[in-house]
């Protein structure tokens, strides 16, 4: 059996909706609309009003109320409808949800989702367009997920509205429409991921690729493009981006000697400069080759279609950088 | 350039707003005398305050509350267990009112482990779930959203969750400043708040100074409580140095939110003794200035209502005085002969699950261990 992300999303806020009323949804266009991107279809006809709420356009005001009603121990999930949008409200997700629980020495906890779209989108410019994994995953006190697939989206949807704690949920909205093979097992309503475990895609034995979110599919490609020319990749799907599931990235890595990190966002300061120092750490002897970074470009998203194809990875890019840690580089030139 | 007086309850006499609420409200002696304790307490508590803060036992940034106890008072003394407040960095009063026992308040700003929040929060950052003080708010503006959040919860607890108690809705009370009403998130809220009758009062505490930005150098109509019908909900002047007044027009509007009518928006006029914090030379505000406000002080017009309406002796006053001298003493003592938080604790708390940061006891990331999730993984 096949189900969109969308789908995933749709049914795991409605079950989970469905088991404790005191589950929320609040934020743009969730109610009436049925969502900007639909990922609320039906819950405002199921729930009502009062648990599907239509909020004005007041990032910071809304966030703060979804965390204010968090701390009185209702489970508020706030969608934002692109994540971009949370930099109006970034001040309550940090201030007010990562730290009170530290602040109160305990007494306050903020168990809250933020989800909605993240990442590259297409065609819509600088202010629409970027990855916010590295941003939020600096912060101590919140949780961050990174779902690729219709399992991970089910799955991390459900463990993160039933956590205690603030839960970052970056959705991609290019993955919204895609299809993926789930079992019954998934389907069933107790399916749930464990927060901070990574998940290998496809295993391998020459190169680890770690990733997430979008960048699962294209490292997947890239894996396949690999074996075809006798490389054999591991793909490791971080799920979580904090906690970060060091153990499986170093395990992996310990078994290939090599990695390659790809993320949308940008470079510096940037997942894969985490995951690379979390090998250096703990498996640096390892190593057969330098950590390779495949990561957006330091620049702003641009606008025009060819410029923004540079601007994020593309599978050829993951090939290339598997090749060169496997020591058959192809020289740029070549392939341009 | 206006003075600040300009917007003065003096300047206000002759409008309809002052005249609303009668001269002097009635209390019974018990009242009285509560609301008497209350506000010696918030000010020998802060005055103790400055003087250890000049000792070194407290540090960063202290705000103290000198001068706006009718505020504080006025308002927190009506309130039930289960009702909600939610503070700014200027915190520390709130929170005694609010029945955090005074010793917690010390012991936090000494940072030590016996604190309401066990040296994690410090002077801006009070919180006590018990008590439902859900947090003293260090930024301009952020506690009014999750105020208005508490005020969501308290009605869908009593629509969704058919949970409220007899008395109708628990009700949230949101302080801020004359400053944070320029901030947006005060405006998104009154819409919000008022949109959806949440049980909340707004109380401005306008002591027309934010540090030293004059509230009429920054507010093209200084007149706050006029935001209110302009959102649709009520808003009321009120003296903040009468705390007979302040607790007047709080009864109204605390009765109106908990009645599931909405709600208010209350700007008492009041003064801070002190400058900004403890770090603020206070060089802007005018010499006459703050000694007209000085003669309006808010507990010598308690006490000298209190001896005339013959509610009590200047004696049983300074006995209570006296007493409350002794709790400071006795709250400053007890902090400082309290211990400082354990090593241990600097990983604690981070997470509601896991404890720390995600790092277990054996130093390993807790998502290593395969019992990571539960308890909360399963409905």
């Amino acid at each position: 059996k096949e189900m969109t992300v969308r789908d995933a999303l749709n049914s795991a806020l409605d079950e989970e909706m469905s088991a404790d009323p005191s589950v929320f949804l609040m934020g743009e266009e969730v109610g009436e609309y049925q969502g900007a991107y639909k990922i609320s279809k039906g819950l405002l006809d199921k729930y009502g009003p009062d648990r599907v709420l239509d909020t004005p356009i007041t990032e910071a005001g809304f966030t703060g109320i979804g965390v204010g009603a968090a701390y009185q121990g209702l489970r508020p999930i706030v969608e934002f409808m692109t994540f971009n949008f949370s930099m109006q409200a970034i001040d309550h997700i940090i201030n007010s949800a990562a730290k009170s629980n530290y602040m109160s020495a305990g007494q306050i906890s903020v168990p809250i989702v933020f989800r909605g779209p993240n990442g590259a989108a297409a065609g819509v410019g600088a202010q629409h367009s970027q990855c916010y994994a590295a941003w939020y995953a600096h912060v101590p006190g919140l949780k961050v997920l990174t779902p690729y697939s219709a399992e991970d989206a089910r799955g991390l949807l459900k463990a993160a509205i039933r956590d205690p704690d603030p839960v970052i949920f970056l959705e991609n909205e290019l993955l919204y429409g895609e299809s993926f093979p789930v079992s019954a097992e998934v389907l069933d309503s107790s399916f749930c991921l464990p927060i901070g475990k990574a998940k290998i895609e496809r295993e391998g034995k020459d190169v680890t690729i770690t990733t997430f979110s979008k960048m699962v599919g294209y490292a997947l490609q890239a894996a396949e493009i690999l074996s075809k020319e006798g490389i054999s990749a591991e793909v490791i799907n971080l799920r979580s981006i904090r906690p970060l599931d060091r153990a499986a990235i170093n395990a992996s890595v310990r078994k290939t000697n090599r990695l390659v990190t790809v993320e949308e966002g940008f470079p510096q300061h940037g997942i894969g400069a985490e995951i690379c120092m979390s090998v250096v750490e703990e498996s640096f002897e390892y190593l057969d080759a330098p950590v390779e970074r495949i990561a957006g470009a330091d620049v702003p998203m641009p606008y025009a279609a060819n410029l923004e194809r540079m601007a994020v990875p593309q599978v050829d890019d993951i090939v290339r950088a598997a090749k060169r840690a496997c020591y058959r580089a192809v020289p740029m030139a070549a392939t341009a | 350039l206006r003075t600040a007086l300009a917007v003065s309850s003096d300047v206000l006499a002759g409008n309809k707003a002052a005249q609303a609420t009668p001269a002097h409200p009635a209390v019974t002696r018990e009242e009285a005398l509560e609301l008497y304790e209350d506000m010696v307490l918030g000010r020998i508590f802060e005055d103790m305050c400055a003087q250890m803060y000049y000792r070194g036992k407290m540090f960063g940034f202290v705000h103290l509350y000198n001068g706006q106890e009718a505020v504080s008072t006025g308002f927190i003394k009506l309130l039930n267990q289960a009702d909600c407040v939610v503070s700014t960095y200027r915190d520390h009063v709130h929170a005694l009112s609010k029945g955090v026992p005074p010793r917690s308040v010390m012991a936090e700003l000494f940072g030590k482990a016996t604190g309401c929040c066990r040296g994690q929060g410090g002077s801006m950052h009070m919180f006590s779930a018990p008590h439902n003080l859900i947090g003293g708010f260090a930024f301009i503006g952020e506690g009014i959203p999750v105020a208005t959040g508490a005020a969501f919860a308290a009605k869908y607890r009593h629509e969704v969750l058919k949970e409220s108690g007899p008395d109708g809705l628990d009700v949230t009370l949101a302080f801020f400043g004359d400053g944070t009403c320029n901030n947006g998130q005060f405006f998104e809220c009154l819409n919000m708040a008022q949109l959806w009758k949440l049980p909340i009062v707004f109380v401005v505490e306008n002591n027309l100074w934010a540090i030293g930005m004059s509230h009429l150098r920054a507010t093209s109509d200084p007149e706050i409580y006029k935001k209110g019908p302009a959102f649709g909900m009520p808003g009321v002047h009120v003296d903040g140095m009468d705390v007979l007044k302040v607790r007047e027009v709080a009864k109204e509007a605390i009765e109106r939110a908990r009645r599931g009518e909405g709600p208010t928006l209350v700007e008492c006029e009041t003064y801070r003794f002190r400058g900004h914090s403890l770090a603020d030379p206070d060089e802007l505000r005018k010499p006459d200035e703050k000694t007209h406000y000085a003669a309006r002080d808010p507990i010598t017009a308690l006490k000298k209502y209190i001896i005339e309406q013959n509610l009590a002796t200047e004696p049983e006053l300074k006995s209570i005085e006296k007493n409350i001298d002794n709790v400071v003493e006795e709250a400053v003592e007890f902090a400082d002969a309290s211990p400082h938080p354990p090593r241990s604790q600097l990983l604690e708390n981070v997470f509601a699950d896991p404890k720390g940061f995600g790092i277990g006891p054996d130093g390993k990331y807790r998502c290593e261990d395969p019992k990571f999730t539960q308890g909360t993984a399963q409905v």
